[in-house]
Parts: C-alpha cells; structure tokens; sequence
C-alpha cells in the first residue's frame, strides 16, 4: 500500500519538476515565460499524436520536446528580438497552446495511447521496497532527475551557469563584458521549451497514457509559482514538486476514504495551499531569497549599438 | 594654439578621424587623439561633449561610423570588448559594471577569457589586490560590499587582465578624499610601470594633480590639447564650456539665520531590505535662512534619509516635524501643502515621469500646493503649460521643442527642470538629494546659485550630496553621514576637506554612536 502511494507521489511529482526546472533556467537568466502551460499541453498532444501515428514512445517524447521548443522558439523570437512585453507573450504562449492542441487533438479523443516502458535498473531495481519505487520507473523520471542535478551542477560550479546568472543579474553589465545577452537568453528559453515538452509527454503517455482536451490542468502554472517560491534553487524545486505530488495523492486516498467529513472541494486545494505554505516558509531567510532573485527578471534588453 | 612636445615617446593609441552619429546625432565628429605608453591622459569635456562614446569605442562596446584606431602601430578593428581585453584594453566604468547577486571572484572570472580554476583564481586576486594596495575578499557577495570596493574590485579585474591602458570613467565620484588618494598612488604606480591610463573626470582639481596631458572635447569635436599642470581648474573649465563659469559663493551674504523649520529628532529607521541602510537616532535642526549639506559617500543612508524626510517612508511622528508640527506618519502631498518642497536623487523616474510632458509633470508636484492647477478635480493646462514656460526661462532648461516628454530631455537639463519646479514655489523648506548630479558646470553653477538665493530669502535648505566641491561652495553647516549616522553638522568654515574625509570614513558613526549614549 504504501509503496504504491509513493509510487503515484512521485508520478504526481515529475511533470512540475521538470517543468519548473526548465522555467528555472530560463528565469535565472533574466526571462519571465509565463507560456509554460502552453508549451507543456502542446508537448502532450504532439507526443501523443506522434507515439500514436508510429507506435513509437521514443518518437513521441522527442517529437513532444521539439514542439515545447518550437513554442518557446516563437516566444523567444518576440520578445527577445521584437522586444515584446514578457507578460503580455506568455499569456498569449499559453492561449495559443491550449487552443492549438484541443484542434490538433481532436482526432486522438478516446483513442487508446501508448504507455512508456518501465526501465528497470539491473540490481538497484531488486532492493527490497526501495528498488520499485526508485528504480523500476519509465525513462523520463529518470531523466527528470538528471536534469535537476545537471542543471544545479551547471548553474554554480560551471562558466556557462556562471554567464547565465550574470545574464539574469544585470544585463548591462554582462553586455558592457562583452557576453551575448540575446544568445544566452534564447538558449535558456529554448532549453525552458525543451523540458515543458517532456514534462507534457509525461503527461500523455506515462501519467495518462491517453489524449484529454486541457489535459496538463494547470500544471504549468504551479511549475512557474513553484519556482518562485523555491528562491530560484533547482534542489528546492524538487521539493516543492514532491510536496504537492504527495498532498495531491493523499487527497485523493483521503476522498475515497471518507473517514473525514471535509468538503472535497477543501480537499482538492489543499495541494496547492500545502505547497504555497511551506515554500513561503522555506524562503523565509530573505537574503538568501534576494541574493538568488534574478535582478533583471522580465526587463527588456536592447543593445545599445 | 601651443602644443607640448610629447613626439619623443612611444604611441600606444592612436585614433584618427573617429566618428559616432547617433540618428541626427554626431557624438563624435572626427576626433583625432593619441595616447603614450605610461601616460596618464585626461579626456574632458562637459555632460554629452562625446566622451563616454569614444572611449565605448575604444573599448569595443560601440562600432565607430568612421575613422580608423591604430594600437602600437597597426590599425585594428576592435568588435567588441573581448578584442579590446585580448588588444590589453581595460575598462573601469562609471556606473559600475558589476553583478550585485555574485562574489568577487565570480565577478572577476566573468571578465577574464581563462579564468581557471576558481580557488586559484581567488588566490591571485588577494595576491595582486594586496601588492597593489586595494585588498579583497574574494568570496564577499557584491551587495555588500560598499562603493569603494566595488571600485577596488573593478580595478584588479582590470590589472589582471594585465592592460597597457586602462580606461576609467569618473572614478572618483563615488570616493571619500582619502579613497580617492589610494588610488591616484595606484595610478601613479601604473603609469610609472608603463600602462597608459585615459581618465574621464568632472573634477579638474585632480585632472591637474595626476594627469601628464588633456584632450578637450566640446560638442562631439577636439577643441584643445594642454599640459593640465600648466592650467588652472578655472582655466580648464572655461576651455569646455568655450566661456567663462561664473564662481558661486554662499559667503558673500552672510546668512539670517532664522527659526527652526524643519527639525528630526532621533530619527531612526531599520533596513527596508538586506541591501539598504538603516538610519540610527539622527538629529539635526536646519534654520530658516541658512543651507545645510549632508555630505558622504553614496550607499550611506541618504536614500532612506531623504525618504523619511519627504514622506516616502513613513517614521514615528515625533521625528520628524515641520515648523514644529509632528509628521512622520504624514504623507509627502500633506508635507507639501505645509510648504516643503523635495527633490529626489533619480530625476527620470522618480523626480519626473518619462513618458509625461513637462507640464504634466508639474501638475504631479504642484497639483495642491495652491498653484490653481486643479480645480473641481480637473487639471487647468492652460496654468500647467503657463508654469512650464516659466520654469523654462528662469532655469534654462533646453528644449528642440515646447512642452516636450521629460524622457527626451537631457540629462542636465532635466535636472535643472525638476530642481526649477520646486524652487518656482519659494517653498519654506526644501530638501534636494544630488542636485548637480551629472550635471555640466554651467548648469551645476545655476542651480547652486539658486539655491543660496533661496536660503538667503529665507528658506531652509537641506542638501544631500556627494560632492564635496559643491558642499563647500554652498553650505552654511556641513555635517556627514556614515553608514546611517550622521554628525553633529559644523560650521562650513571650521571644516576641512580632511575633516569631512574622516568622518566619511567612519568618524561619524562613533560620534552617532555617542549621541545614542546620552
């Protein structure tokens, strides 16, 4: 019993993380994508399609983050290049991705999808209770869990995170040194893209394995407050995404239970109260919160040549 | 025109005919000028003469129109500032190009093609910075670090880059005297090793005591060369501006020293966020009639200072009071109507808005202090664009056409025009954070003038600045703030530059903390 509740928690959790990572680097390097929704349901409905149409998950998953990059392409080429506002792009991102997949998918409704495989990881899957959880997952948890640890790695101990923090501190000045604010950020959007693709094809063929119309219910949105709230820390993220992985799992048990006489709407939001509280208490310290707040978040960059 | 003989040395730089246009702008209008190894070369000129332009290209982050610059004798095209450092182009710039959430060894290793390893990297940071005079912590986080260090921390990125010419930008204008003595010794050191060092600066007191040669430029264009040993501060200020500035003086009348108008008393105030300044218990009485300047280097507490004057911050009501009336609580619209005028240090954005016209931006000042400007809730433009016209006259504000967007203005003229629109009001107290901030001397002179005619009326005069010519020029008392303390403020008279040097460097937080003591 307990194994499969954290089997589900951690099913729960993965989309968010990895979203939220990608969202992370994208805002450490001075962007705000608010379109992460919108590049996260476009990759459930492209990887659904192209799993779909092959028979092939693999197709799916990198046809799925090549759509999440192709969103983020368009987002990075309007307010990066036109100088569009930030806010304003995002929200059109996330309309444009949701609109777009209830067309594209409209043919996948009811259609019976395509499950990921299950990796198991030869010796680390047979320890006992430790062994199914962790290690008998499909390729994308997996995945997800490289990328948090690549990216924390990337962003303190390299040159290139180094670069991308100063990006996101003070544009100006990265420019003044000569660095490509434009170039540096257009990699960070579309690696942004590349993650809300996978965390989408997550959804669509591991969490789910079917095609739903808006099927991604927001959780693009908690990516973005998530990372947030984690200060800008990619290890944050990963508990933040657990934390409401697990509240949303236990309200379900909770609601099948009935033993508790609490409204299920009460219920339902609890996840995201949960996470809220608890992140807000972990940031509690606010210099560390101010020193890792990327200064130029959402600014507009133009050179001045 | 008589031209010293500096043929017997070896050219380092040696830029012809460069040429910058900005739109209709020409910034740089053919400029010719040559700089030796181990010189340190002056580049004057007044606010938007084209200086800032020509060394931006010089150091790679503008493409000049035209001209060509030649670096120990080839001509080079330097692209952008990775080709300046790899040519031995350093730059110290005036607004500090530093990442406030990074340390100093990051910092360091972003301007560096092979930083290396980081604890190496750090290692020779202390090393250099200690030879040099300047130490360092490398791990220090920026935000914390007070100005003069961040200086520090972009000069030995600079020398680590090991440079044949280092370009600084206004360095001094953030230092306290005895800061700005430690590096003038380093400059020396330089120049004797045989760098090269182009020096951009407003004060011509110190243009004179280190700078071998000047170059002048006015309107974008070469107006003279000189030896500025052999020249006078006076004499080099009359050469940029193409005319005579006439000399301000708060000592020629004697001021009436009147009531006190405005009065704080144990003014205290913890830090907003962890990069501010918190204020601790400041006293102090300004008089009808007289000017009082809080001198100190920028980061002290003068921000959240003149916030709690203006009402911007609101403090417990007793500490601060206008005329003896209690108003800490009391918003800056409350304080306005009771004669009190404020000008802020940032004049686009929080003294004016950018997008506004003028007149609008009178309107948002002026709109209940008894002007007419509004009436039944509508705004009169008619009494709007009347005050906008004469302001403009009486300060000089230039403008290509009637009424524009306070955005287009420059920005000495913009100063002019928001220290012109409190000052139109003969307001009974008034208090301006940098009022000649990166202004040229001219409009500097204007405005200081105006604001002794306005002490001398009868008003009193609150003057934050950080330049201490200024103070000295315009203040009947001086006192000094020092990381949210202020001293006891002495008469202009008694007070040395040595003196207000020292309590910058922290005499003024012991003599606060022994106020607190009583």
């Amino acid at each position: 019993m307990f194994e499969a509740v954290l089997l589900t928690v951690i099913t729960a959790a993965t989309p968010i993380m990895i979203a939220a990572i990608g969202e992370l680097v994208v805002e450490r390097s001075g962007v705000l994508n608010l379109g992460v929704e919108g590049m996260m349901i476009m990759g459930a409905v492209i990887g659904f399609a192209v799993a779909n149409q092959t028979g092939s998950g693999s197709l799916g998953v990198v046809a799925a983050i090549l759509a999440g990059m192709g969103m983020s392409a368009l987002f990075g080429f309007l307010v990066l290049i036109l100088v569009t506002n930030q806010v304003a792009t995002g929200l059109a991102l996330t309309i444009l991705g949701i609109g777009f997949s209830g067309l594209i998918g409209e043919a996948f409704i009811g259609v019976p999808g395509l499950k990921l495989p299950e990796l198991f990881i030869p010796g680390l899957s047979e320890i006992p209770f430790i062994g199914p959880v962790f290690f008998q997952q499909d390729a994308i948890v997996y995945l997800g869990f490289a990328l948090v640890a690549a990216v924390a790695y990337v962003l303190f101990r390299t040159r290139l995170g180094l670069v991308l923090r100063a990006v996101g501190d003070n544009h100006g000045s990265a420019h003044a040194l000569g660095y490509s604010v434009i170039r540096v950020r257009f990699a960070a959007i579309l690696f942004g893209g590349a993650c809300a693709g996978l965390a989408g094809a997550y959804m669509s063929l591991a969490y789910t394995p079917q095609w739903v119309e808006n099927m991604t219910a927001g959780r693009g949105w908690i990516a973005l407050a998530l990372v947030v709230f984690s200060s800008w820390l990619p290890l944050r993220v990963v508990v933040g995404a657990y934390l409401f992985g697990a509240v949303s799992v236990l309200n379900l048990h909770a609601q099948a239970v009935e033993i508790l006489d609490i409204p299920s709407q009460f219920l339902s939001s609890l996840p995201y109260l949960a996470t809220i509280v608890v992140l807000v208490l972990i940031s509690a310290n606010r210099r560390l919160t101010l020193v890792n707040t990327p200064a130029c978040l959402g600014k507009p960059f133009v050179p001045d040549r | 025109m008589v031209q010293h003989d500096r043929s017997n040395k070896d050219t380092l730089l040696d830029a012809r005919g460069l040429t910058k246009r900005f739109g209709d702008i020409l910034a740089n209008d053919k400029v010719d000028l040559v700089i030796n190894k181990g010189e340190i070369h002056a580049l004057l000129g007044e606010n938007g003469a084209g200086k800032s332009t020509l060394v931006k290209m010089f150091y790679g982050s503008l493409e000049p129109d035209g001209g060509e610059i030649v670096w120990e004798g080839k001509p080079v095209d330097i692209n952008n500032p990775a080709a300046a450092r790899e040519l031995g182009i350093g730059m110290v710039f005036q607004h500090f190009s530093l990442f406030e959430a990074l340390t100093v060894v990051e910092n360091i290793a972003l301007a560096l093609p092979n930083p290396g390893n980081m604890s190496d990297l750090a290692q020779r940071i202390q090393q250099v910075s200690r030879e040099y005079g300047l130490p360092l912590n490398p791990d220090d986080i920026v935000a914390d670090l007070p100005v003069g260090i961040r200086q520090r921390i972009e000069i030995v990125r600079c020398l680590l880059q090991e440079p044949q010419l280092i370009i600084m930008d206004e360095p001094t204008s953030v230092l306290t005297p005895q800061e700005a003595d430690q590096l003038f010794l380093t400059l020396q050191r330089l120049a004797e090793e045989g760098c090269a060092v182009l020096y951009i600066s407003h004060r011509l007191e110190e243009v004179k005591r280190i700078c071998h040669h000047a170059t002048i430029l006015r309107h974008g264009q070469v107006v003279r060369e000189c030896d500025p040993t052999l020249e006078t501060p006076a004499s080099l200020a009359s050469m940029m501006v193409g005319a005579d500035v006439a000399a301000v003086s708060a000592a020629e009348q004697a001021p009436q020293i009147g009531e006190t108008r405005l009065g704080l008393h144990g003014l205290s105030a913890p830090a907003a966020t962890p990069f501010a300044t918190a204020l601790n218990n400041i006293s102090l009485d300004l008089r009808a009639g007289e000017v009082v300047a809080i001198a100190g280097v920028a980061g002290n507490g003068q921000g959240e200072l003149f916030d709690a004057i203006s009402g911007e911050m609101p403090v417990a009501p007793d500490m601060v009071r206008l005329d003896g009336t209690p108003c800490g609580k009391r918003n800056i619209t409350w304080r306005r109507k009771q004669n009190a005028a404020f000008v802020p240090e940032e004049r686009l954005g929080h003294g004016a808005v950018p997008g506004l016209k003028l007149s609008q931006n009178i309107v948002l000042t002026r709109h209940s202090t008894g002007d007419k400007l509004v009436g039944a809730g509508f705004v009169s433009t008619a009494q709007a664009g009347e005050m906008e016209k004469r302001i403009k006259q009486a300060f000089d504000v230039r403008m290509s056409h009637d009424d524009p967007e306070a955005r287009s203005l420059s920005g000495g003229n913009l100063q002019k025009f928001v220290v012109g629109r409190e000052l139109d009001r003969k307001p009974g107290v008034l208090v301006v954070n940098q009022p000649t901030w990166g202004v040229d001397a001219g409009a500097a002179a204007l405005i200081r003038q105006a604001l002794i005619d306005l002490a001398r009326s009868g008003s009193a005069v609150l003057v934050i600045s950080q330049d201490l010519d200024e103070i000295f020029e315009i203040a009947d008392r001086i006192a000094v703030i020092s990381r949210g303390f202020l001293s006891a403020p002495e008469p202009a008279a008694d007070m040395t530059r040595e003196r207000v040097g020292l309590l910058m460097a922290g005499e003024a937080e012991n003599q606060g903390e022994a106020t607190n003591a009583h």
